[in-house]
């Protein structure tokens, strides 16, 4: 999915919405905004009670989007509709329980049908995957999973050998969020990553503007901005609206 | 007292088997490791540490030194005749964790784990803390190894438990707030995940119950099992036989867990576990998982969780900070399934009524998280054999409740 419409890899940009931030109506726009952004891929958040790797920022779209009524059940009812109005492939991005609860061969199903590409389970390890794997391979969907500073070989090894569509490089140890820098190791880290898996990588967690994005994408196949978008919606969008949502998406592009 | 040797021991060994955890961290279907990439190597690290340290005999032997002169280990089993008497029955017997130093039985967790961060080179302890015992004992144990030491408190929780807070501080450890979601337990243990993610290197989650990834469900049960040993052997000293029940509070499980461990394979004890009934029915009005919860995972493992249809995991109320949370120990779970523990619930106001007949019969006020198995003993003695002898574990002490005791008009 990394590919792209040209077929080339590399320079990509992923990023991450919560669905029902700030409402179920407006993710539907939401969404067309940061695809005429020009974003690759889009990570679809599916709003969690107790998002324990996510900092304040997705806390707090968490929370909007779960007193408007963003459960799974609802979020994968208006999934279609919202896919087919755009070019960038999505995935889903959540905490297993509600998948779990959802039912996992209903969850991957309707995924599937409603045109995504997978998901990304971010508290799910490959350990505890394989009834979601099954479930989602089944369906013709990708799995894929994160992979750490804190990860060691053996556990690279473990996560290339369960991931498809592209792995997902954490690029420090921590909840996401905006940092000021980009790690100085993550060039060695992307390095060791690439040894056990042929898959594109992804690399997010801290990216927050087009120099980090920029730097990002020198070791990578794509960087994913999650948290700034995310702000951008709470700040910018309630006054600039749609526009300002899809102005900031490609201002993290020009980098690129 | 009871020798066991033999084909005896054997049997013993497996039924305390079957509850498990195997390799894999579950206890049947229950527990596992459901934490972000980051947390995985550092818990596979944690595991490895422990049982180094579990089957080092200096690790053993240091932790039963500081039990016994820094926690004050054996604590008494009290034979409560006053309240036996009442209730018509044999033996009611306390078993006295509220003596032990910081006033909670947490404190026998946090000298192992404080023992095995030291051994692997951290230097920084991070907790969640409910009704502030744990926090308490872990900020207690910090300040005895000279390790750094932040615990992280729902905003409700310091407001109704202040008085923990205070010695927290005066311990030298930084409280910090947490404001999110329901302000209890559960987003205390949510803002502690996101410190020890962060800050993994220098630091070392010191988890409080019966709870979270492998290893720490077992781990927590087993620095808690002490409780159970003792108890068994006291027993059997003071009424020449094995008791009939066993009765404790339930929040994320430890001092239950810690009771009834021992006793898992003798047959005849049977055993209840507590949950807080709250003030109400309804999700949200209390917090009886086996009584409105299913499986599902929150906080790392798979276990009993309080939820709404599409996964969200529910608010709870209870009178007691420590029992205020909306999952349990996946080894609690495991338990329920087989049937060996019968789990039920005590009211916010029985606790309370427990607490206080506790005080005027036997001179002792218990923590209000205690008074729930207080309230379930009082509650079904007029169904029980007045020739029963039962235990209850009085895992902590009431003084950090005084304010609540004043609110409820009690006092």
């Amino acid at each position: 999915m990394l590919r792209g419409a040209d077929g080339r890899g590399g320079h990509r940009l992923i990023v991450y919405l919560a669905a029902g931030d700030p409402s179920l109506e407006e993710t539907g726009k939401l969404l067309q905004a940061v695809d005429r952004g020009g974003a690759d891929v889009i990570e679809l958040g599916i709003p969690f009670s107790d998002p324990m790797a996510d900092g304040p920022v997705i806390q707090r779209a968490s929370e909007r989007a779960l007193k408007r009524g963003a459960t799974v059940t609802r979020i994968l009812q208006l999934l279609p509709a919202w896919r087919r109005t755009l070019h960038a492939p999505v995935i889903l991005f959540s905490y297993f329980n509600p998948i779990l609860q959802y039912g996992l061969e209903r969850f991957a199903r309707d995924v599937a049908q409603a045109g995504a590409e997978g998901a990304l389970v971010v508290d799910l390890s490959p350990e505890e995957a394989g009834s979601y794997i099954q479930a989602m391979h089944a369906s013709n969907l990708d799995t894929v999973f994160l992979a750490s500073p804190t990860s060691t070989d053996e556990r690279l090894a473990r996560i290339g050998s369960v991931s498809t569509g592209f792995l997902y490089l954490i690029s420090r140890a921590g909840v996401t969020g905006e940092r000021g820098t980009v790690p100085e190791a993550l060039s060695a880290l992307a390095q060791r990553v690439r040894r056990f898996s042929k898959l594109p990588l992804a690399v997010g967690f801290g990216l927050s503007n087009p120099e980090q994005v920029r730097e990002a994408q020198k070791v990578a196949d794509a960087a994913v901005v999650g948290s700034a978008l995310v702000r951008a919606i709470e700040e910018r969008y309630p006054v600039e609206r749609e526009d300002g949502v899809e102005q900031f998406v490609r201002w993290l592009r020009s980098g690129a | 007292m009871t020798v066991v040797t033999g084909k005896v021991a054997e049997e013993r060994k497996e039924a305390v088997a079957r509850t498990g955890p195997d390799a894999r961290g579950r206890f049947g279907d229950f527990g596992g490791r459901y934490v972000p990439e980051t947390l995985m190597h550092p818990v596979e690290e944690l595991e490895r540490a422990y049982e180094a340290a579990r089957n080092d005999p200096s690790f053993r032997q240091e932790l039963s030194d500081l039990l016994k002169t820094y926690a004050g280990r054996p604590t008494p089993l009290f034979h409560a005749r006053r309240l036996s008497e009442r209730l018509g029955l044999r033996g009611i017997y306390l078993k006295r964790e509220d003596l032990l130093h910081t006033g909670a039985h947490k404190i026998n967790n946090c000298l192992g784990q404080a023992l095995v961060a030291r051994r692997m080179g951290k230097t920084r302890l991070v907790a969640e803390t409910g009704a502030g015992q744990h926090g308490v004992a872990t900020a207690t144990v910090a300040a005895l190894m000279g390790l750094k030491c932040a615990v992280y408190m729902g905003e409700e929780d310091m407001a109704r438990q202040s008085p923990n807070v205070f010695r927290m501080r005066l311990l030298g450890a930084e409280v910090i707030p947490v404001g999110s979601g329901s302000k209890t337990l559960k987003d205390a243990i949510n803002e502690a995940m996101r410190d020890w993610v962060t800050n993994v290197e220098s630091t070392h989650y010191l988890l409080g119950s019966v709870l979270g990834p492998h290893p720490y469900p077992v781990m927590v049960r087993d620095f808690h099992r002490v409780i159970g040993e003792e108890a068994r052997r006291q027993i059997l000293e003071a009424e020449g036989r094995l008791p009939d029940a066993l009765f404790a509070c339930v929040g994320g499980g430890s001092n239950s867990m810690g009771l009834f461990y021992e006793f898992i394979p003798d047959a005849s004890v049977r055993m209840v576990g507590v949950e807080a009934g709250g003030c109400g029915a309804e999700l949200g009005q209390h917090a009886a998982r086996f009584d409105g919860g299913r499986p599902g995972v929150l906080h790392g493992c798979f276990t009993y969780v309080l939820q709404t249809a599409d996964g969200l995991v529910s608010d709870t109320h209870s009178v007691s900070a420590g029992l205020d949370y909306p999952a349990i120990g996946p080894e609690h779970a495991a338990l329920f399934r087989m049937g060996r523990v019968e789990y039920t619930r005590a009211s916010d106001g029985e606790a309370l009524a427990a607490a206080q007949c506790l005080a005027r019969m036997e001179g002792i006020i218990p923590a209000l998280e205690s008074a729930h198995a207080v309230a379930e003993v009082i509650k079904r003695a007029p169904r029980m054999d007045p020739n029963e002898v039962v235990i209850v574990n009085l895992s902590g002490r009431g003084d950090k409740d005084l304010s609540i005791f004043q609110s409820a008009g009690i006092l």
